[in-house]
């Protein structure tokens, strides 16, 4: 038998995003589960089966405490893949990783080899639609920017990893920098939008300014807020 | 081999059925050989509204289950013979549906005649996802009204991905059938205009359907509206609707009645 060193083989890893619920437990923890069962049993029933991360910043728990109340969520249907915003040494064991959204997240990167890795860009991932977005549709491309030739109808739903460009008319929902990408935008040639947003901060119709419905606009992200403004 | 039609919205009420026996009514009057399939299971209409509900026997599902024959199922028109329909079963639900069953009646429907023109119900369910599976066009049916243009786009994108067809990668032709249009509550902006309307489907438009009495006095009379009231404004509609569908090149107007002499002196408003 020879072992994956000695027979030189490379192991591969691979970094992937994944798109998880966060719930952020609340004291009282016992009001909270409860609060929680209640909006399972109505209308969250997104939550069961899910992936769900577990956001502690607002508890102080204990590492039995958090068994207590991963097991208590499962109970529910609820399953917990990671903890987030608690000590490390409080996970570990039979309990979910601790994991970090990107959000306000720092990376340790090791210094890069050569100098052809230290380029930080990746491959141009864009995913082209010819068509319009029909109501009801949902596209999901979490590599990149998605650019619609068409436009997007009201319920529809477009989830970009990058930014997203509309050459048409936005009546539905557009999310950008749906990784945790803070510089990503939303482009559209006329607004009607549904809902906005940009890595999870959004901007519902009421909210948007007025004056600039059916017109181009373009959506960034400044600190915490969303902004607007008119591209004509 | 004929051609495989389905008449869809999504929204219930805009005219579906109607439609499917105006537009059927008046390819059998130019000379095709049409049959329209009722695909509302459990909630059938198309018999009446055609003035057939006598003379059902056998039914579409009776087809599928091998009870009857298919040339056993199909009603001829006492007025049209070269129009046929395929009633629907109104005691069974959808689930009576199978796909293979509306295969293989298609298919053979398909060889019998120029033209198989599918009411389809309302709804995205099963229903209606079967009702446009093996069709080769579709008709989508819309009123001017922000609900029934958001369900019709929904239909559309269905169209693009549940069909045969969209399968294979093909397209499935796409019509744009507006009715109920009004053109008084259009001018006051109580409906969206016809340019609005194309603007949120971008789909090419088959005709304009004006809001008229006697689309329902047809439904009532059991006669389709071109059958019963050939001259009237939605019948000269759907006359021009299914001349561009067989391939003609008609100029898109919005018809209306033509006033009596006493409408013409005093039904005039001032402007």
């Amino acid at each position: 038998m020879t072992s994956a060193v000695a027979s030189g083989q490379a192991t591969r890893f691979v970094c992937r995003s994944y798109m998880a619920v966060v719930l952020t437990a609340e004291p009282p923890i016992v009001d909270w589960v409860a609060g929680i069962e209640q909006r399972v049993k109505g209308a969250a029933r997104f939550l069961v089966g899910s992936p769900v991360v577990l956001d502690l910043s607002a508890v102080k728990l204990s590492r039995s405490a958090i068994a207590h109340l991963v097991t208590e969520l499962d109970q529910r249907g609820i399953r917990v893949m990671g903890l987030e915003n608690t000590a490390p040494e409080l996970t570990g064991g039979g309990l979910p990783p601790l994991v970090r959204s990107s959000r306000g997240a720092t990376f340790n990167l090791e210094a890069p080899e050569t100098a052809a890795a230290s380029d930080p860009r990746r491959a141009p991932a864009t995913l082209l639609l010819e068509e319009p977005v029909r109501s009801g549709q949902s596209i999901f491309f979490p590599d990149g920017d998605v650019t619609v030739l068409g436009s997007v109808g009201s319920g529809a739903e477009l989830v970009a990893g990058g930014s997203i460009h509309i050459y048409g008319t936005l009546r539905g929902r557009a999310m950008a920098g749906s990784n945790g990408n803070t510089r990503a935008r939303i482009f559209c040639s006329r607004i009607e939008a549904e809902l906005l947003a940009i890595d999870g901060y959004y901007l519902t119709a009421d909210s948007m300014e007025r004056g600039l419905r059916d017109r181009a606009v373009q959506a960034w992200l400044e600190g915490n807020e969303l902004k607007i403004s008119a591209l004509d | 081999m004929g051609k495989v039609v389905v008449v869809t919205s999504g929204k219930g009420g805009v005219g579906k059925t109607t439609s499917t026996a105006a537009l059927g009514a008046a390819l059998a009057q130019f000379g095709q050989n049409v049959v329209i399939v009722d695909f509302d299971v459990g909630l059938r209409n198309l018999d009446l509204v055609m003035g057939a509900e006598r003379r059902v026997v056998y039914d579409f599902i009776n087809v599928i289950q091998g009870v009857a024959k298919l040339p056993q199922a199909l009603i001829r028109d006492k007025r049209l013979d070269k129009l046929a329909l395929l009633p629907a079963s109104q005691t069974r639900d959808k689930d009576a549906l199978t796909e293979e069953g509306v295969l293989s009646v298609v298919t053979s429907l398909r060889k019998m005649f120029d033209w198989v023109i599918c009411d389809s119900p309302a709804g995205i369910e099963r229903g209606p996802t079967l009702a446009m599976r093996f069709a080769d066009a579709a008709i989508i049916v819309t009123n001017p009204e922000v609900s029934s243009v958001r369900d019709s786009d929904r239909i559309i994108g269905i169209l693009d991905a549940k069909t045969v067809r969209a399968e294979r990668g093909e397209r499935v032709e796409k019509h744009l059938l507006l009715t109920r249009y009004d053109q008084a509550r259009a001018a006051r902006g109580e409906m969206l205009s016809i340019n609005d309307v194309l603007e949120i489907l971008s789909t090419p438009l088959l005709g304009i359907v004006p809001e008229s009495e006697e689309v329902l006095r047809a439904s009532n009379l059991g006669s389709p509206v071109t059958f019963n009231s050939p001259g009237s404004a939605p019948a000269r509609a759907y006359f021009d609707a299914a001349r561009r569908l067989l391939g003609e090149d008609v100029e898109m107007t919005i018809p209306t009645e033509k006033p009596g002499l006493l409408g013409k002196l005093f039904g005039r408003r001032a402007a």
